[in-house]
């Protein structure tokens, strides 16, 4: 080899290495940009729910003087009384307006308030009957209209066809403003109520107690019989076309879709048992066959963890094969069982295709008491607040989902906490 | 109403418990021997011979007590209602149930159906009465048997430790068979609605056919709603999604896989690991209103400013069409099906170009390559294989996925391959069909199962075919 061609070649490495290297920063940014995507669009995410929910966080409520007017107020039946006119039309009054021969304008009025006053009303009067003919001030949520618009979300300059509350209106909630009978409080009502037509009185507590009740038939269901399972396939079985069979069954079970699980629920446990449609306990079922696998696996991977030198141990000292894996194998497992067991909960927690299919889809109002009783769960809950059309459940939905989202946190947060605190490595 | 005898079933259990070890002890001092098993073991086996066959009565008359007091009721019913409709059949049995339990009806039913209601009810009540009563009594009968039984058996010399175990083992398999009979359970809910599918609807026609209507008419000089299942708009349309996400999703998480794995630094991927996993973890409900409410909407007005610009220009045809695109195209469900596959296609990238052995990446370094073409000529070609496996296991997760596409993809049957067109995909059909009010002899809801049963075929096979690639490619190395 001469010295001519040797510099030539090395010329020529010397002019490619800069090339090389250029790919190699060129392909180090894609997959710094490829982490940037997934990162970014959790934030997005996760900040575009923040900043549609947090409104939902906080609510309006209108003070109002009422006279509680005998002429207008059944004594033996209150209830029946038309609170809400009454107050609008006393309100008109207030700001001295006159109302034409329809009453257009005392019911743009009543529209301002939730119905939530009609009942304050009737209350009051059930309690002290003697307030009849006194003038009272109560305190009512404003509609969810009105709440929109003091939370800066409807604003004047919309023109007025593309807006659900009119000029005149706008005029009243900003004099209403301007006299102080507005208060700006905490909405307690989202999680102390259960699901309502009106938005400013729907809540997240009957779903969530939905949920729970869902997760407790699905954790009763899924975790002895997963964990079995993993035990008997994992420190019992003789590998036989049987077993191998189980096996092959479970890894296609993890990867089924969750709607065919909708489906055989459908079929199964709604129209060949007749269980009660739209139960927690079928949804519970579905949940925890679907669980099911990834609880077994999860099982399985922590019970190989666990050395054989145990078994061996406790096998020498004259344990049986039952002792053994039961007071030393699987308590040696238990945190990664547990860590398994909780993830796959909190994944049943979100799902919502099976759910639909079962029927929770329908409006329930009010706090579910029992596992046979039609109820909402809260992925379903968000479901059906996304499609309904007053724009303030957007705003809830967001907050439902935050909601779900912190029981999710709190669930993987406990797994986390499981793993690193008993985890042993061996 | 017979779960009510499981505390009692508890209770005999744990009674029999204690009074097994008890015995054992007394007649093994009775008798000077040493017993073979401890005390403990010998309570144990009084209380499954107690408990179980007591157990197994009571959950088979939970399971199947629904269905036989509705065959008993059915049976007996008088002519009026068994000439009704099997849907208003089980519903007036429904309500008939209530009554007899006091509660409301659901329905406001007519003139005969109304009396007989009150009657049924009564027999509903009886029916149910009897069964549980019947059911009570077989159980308490099977625990006081099974107590006898025990209590005859128990003596020094039983093997009780191994016969527990027996029953443990036993146990342990009926777990696992759970598994087989999920696999059953799912395969027939779906064959046999099916095939009562295919009864009214050829399957050819479901197969092959070009349109998807299934709006049925529900009198007969009803217009316009003929009813037709051809599913192979809904193919294209779950095709159609299925590869923008996986366009979104294998690029984005092959990438983030290779700089996890190759490049990062251990704090960096102490970072994004578990940002990977929650995004993973987030709920597809989630996604669903994030591409209804965000994506959507941003994704419109970007086309509609587009459209915008381009009318009036030589592109005007194309402005005109660009200005009227809507919240629900297939780009938005796919685009958003892709970002919520992306954790998915990367961990599992991840773990498959993390086995491929050490030594390769040595080798390639040793000759003088830098880190990408040892990433691209030695590692992908050898995790190949397993990639392609992730990547079918992903496609499969895009196909069955429902709920972004039902609350982004929209509900127009089209068969379309422009992504900016609303398709609808199989899962939002099912979605629809079986959400409405359900008549469950109609083939319209029925089509929901033959269409169920399409998507399980179609992920059955690509699992499988996915999980053996991968398989085979994880012992290629081990």
């Amino acid at each position: 080899m001469t010295d001519a061609t040797h510099d030539a070649r090395a010329g020529r490495l010397q002019a490619g290495l800069k090339a090389r290297y250029a790919r190699e920063g060129r392909f180090k940014l894609y997959g710094v940009l490829a982490v940037c995507i997934a990162v970014g669009f959790l934030l997005l995410l996760l900040g575009r729910i923040v900043t549609q929910g947090y409104t939902a966080f906080y609510a309006h409520e209108i003070t109002l003087p009422v006279y509680m007017d005998p002429a207008r107020i059944d004594r033996a039946y209150p209830q029946g009384t038309n609170f809400e006119l009454l107050v609008a039309e006393q309100q008109l009054a207030r700001y001295g307006i006159k109302d034409d021969a329809r009453g257009t304008r005392a019911t743009a009025m009543r529209g301002l308030f939730s119905s939530e006053l009609k009942f304050r009303a009737a209350a009051l009067i059930r309690e002290n009957p003697a307030l009849i003919g006194q003038t009272v001030t109560i305190a009512a949520p404003a509609a969810d209209e009105s709440d929109l618009f003091y939370k800066g979300e409807i604003s004047i300059e919309t023109p007025a066809d593309q807006r659900r509350l009119s000029d005149e209106q706008i005029g009243w909630l900003n004099r209403l403003k301007a006299d102080g009978a507005v208060r700006t409080h905490f909405n307690g009502a989202l999680f102390t109520n259960g699901d309502s037509t009106e938005p400013e009185l729907a809540g997240v507590l009957g779903a969530v107690i939905g949920s729970a009740l869902m997760l407790l038939v699905t954790a009763c269901i899924a975790i002895p019989i997963g964990v079995g399972a993993a035990v008997y396939l994992e420190e019992f079985s003789a590998r036989n076309r049987l077993t191998d069979l189980i096996e092959v069954n479970i890894n296609n079970l993890a990867a089924v879709p969750s709607i065919v699980y909708g489906l055989l629920g459908v079929a199964v446990f709604i129209n060949w048992a007749h269980l009660p449609r739209s139960s927690p306990l079928v949804g519970g079922l579905v949940l925890g066959l679907m669980a099911l696998p990834t609880i077994i696996i999860a099982t399985r991977s922590s019970l190989k963890a666990v050395p054989p030198s145990i078994r061996e141990a406790a096998l020498a000292m004259g344990a049986s094969r039952t002792q053994t894996v039961f007071q030393h194998v699987l308590p040696l497992a238990m945190p990664g069982v547990m860590t398994g067991t909780i993830i796959s909960m909190a994944h049943a927690l979100g799902e919502t295709a099976p759910l639909l299919l079962i029927g929770m889809v329908s409006f329930v109002p009010g706090i579910p008491h029992a596992l046979n009783e039609p109820t909402g769960a809260l992925p379903s809950l968000v479901y059906i607040w996304e499609n309904a059309s007053e724009r303030a459940f957007h705003e809830r939905t967001a907050a439902a989902i935050m909601v779900l989202l912190a029981f999710m946190i709190v669930m993987n947060a406990a797994a986390i906490v499981l793993r690193r605190r008993f985890e042993r490595r061996w | 109403m017979i779960w009510i005898f499981l505390p009692i079933l508890i209770l005999l259990s744990a009674l029999a418990f204690v009074a097994g070890g008890r015995l054992s002890t007394r007649r093994a001092q009775a008798s000077g021997l040493k017993a073979h098993s401890r005390p403990v073991q010998h309570g144990l086996y009084a209380m499954i011979w107690v408990g179980v066959p007591a157990l197994v009565i009571l959950l088979l008359a939970g399971i199947f007590s629904g269905p036989v007091a509705y065959h008993a009721l059915a049976a007996g019913a008088p002519a009026e209602v068994n000439a009704l409709e099997t849907f208003k059949r089980e519903a007036f049995f429904d309500d008939a149930r209530r009554v007899g339990q006091g509660q409301q009806p659901q329905q406001i039913w007519l003139a005969p159906l109304s009396e007989q209601l009150v009657v049924e009810g009564h027999r509903s009540a009886q029916v149910r009465q009897t069964l549980t009563t019947g059911a009570a009594i077989a159980a308490l009968v099977a625990a006081v048997m099974g107590g006898l039984f025990v209590a005859l058996q128990i003596k020094p010399a039983l093997r009780a430790r191994n016969r527990v175990e027996g029953w443990i083992g036993g146990l342990l398999f009926a777990c696992s068979a759970v598994a087989i009979l999920t696999t059953v359970g799912i395969v027939f809910s779906l064959v046999f609605d099916s095939l009562r599918f295919f009864q009214s609807v050829p399957v050819t026609e479901f197969l092959f056919g070009l349109k998807w209507s299934p709006q049925i008419a529900i009198r007969a000089d009803q217009v316009g709603s003929s009813g037709a299942f051809g599913a192979v708009p809904l193919f294209a349309g779950t095709f159609l999604i299925m590869i923008i996400a996986m366009c979104v999703a294998a690029p984005v998480g092959l990438f983030s896989a290779i700089y996890l794995s190759e490049y990062a630094s251990r704090t960096s991927r102490a970072v994004v690991k578990p940002v990977l996993e929650i995004l993973a973890g987030v709920p597809t409900v989630v996604y669903g209103f994030f591409a209804a409410l965000t994506v959507g909407p941003a994704f419109r007005v970007f086309f509609n400013t587009i459209g915008s610009w381009l009318v009036g220009g030589p592109l005007d045809g194309v402005g005109q069409y660009l200005m009227l695109v809507q919240n629900q195209m297939a780009l938005v469900a796919g685009a958003v099906m892709g970002i919520m596959l992306i954790p998915f296609v990367s961990s599992l990238s991840d773990d498959i170009i993390n086995s491929v052995p050490q030594s390769l990446r040595d080798g390639s370094y040793a000759m003088g390559a830098t880190k990408s073409e040892t990433v691209k000529r030695v590692l992908l070609p050898a995790a190949l294989p397993g990639i392609s496996g992730a990547l079918l296991l992903a496609m499969s997760r895009a196909i069955g996925e429902t709920m972004i596409v039902t609350m982004a993809a929209g509900l127009a049957a089209k068969l379309t391959l422009n992504p900016l067109d609303t398709v609808t995909t199989v899962t939002v059909q099912i979605v629809t069909l079986l959400t409405g009010d359900q008549e469950f002899d109609s083939p319209k809801t029925l089509a929901a199962f033959g269409l169920g049963l399409t998507l399980f075929l179609v992920t059955l096979v690509l699992n499988i075919v996915a999980q053996k690639i991968v398989q085979t490619y994880r012992e290629q190395y081990d």
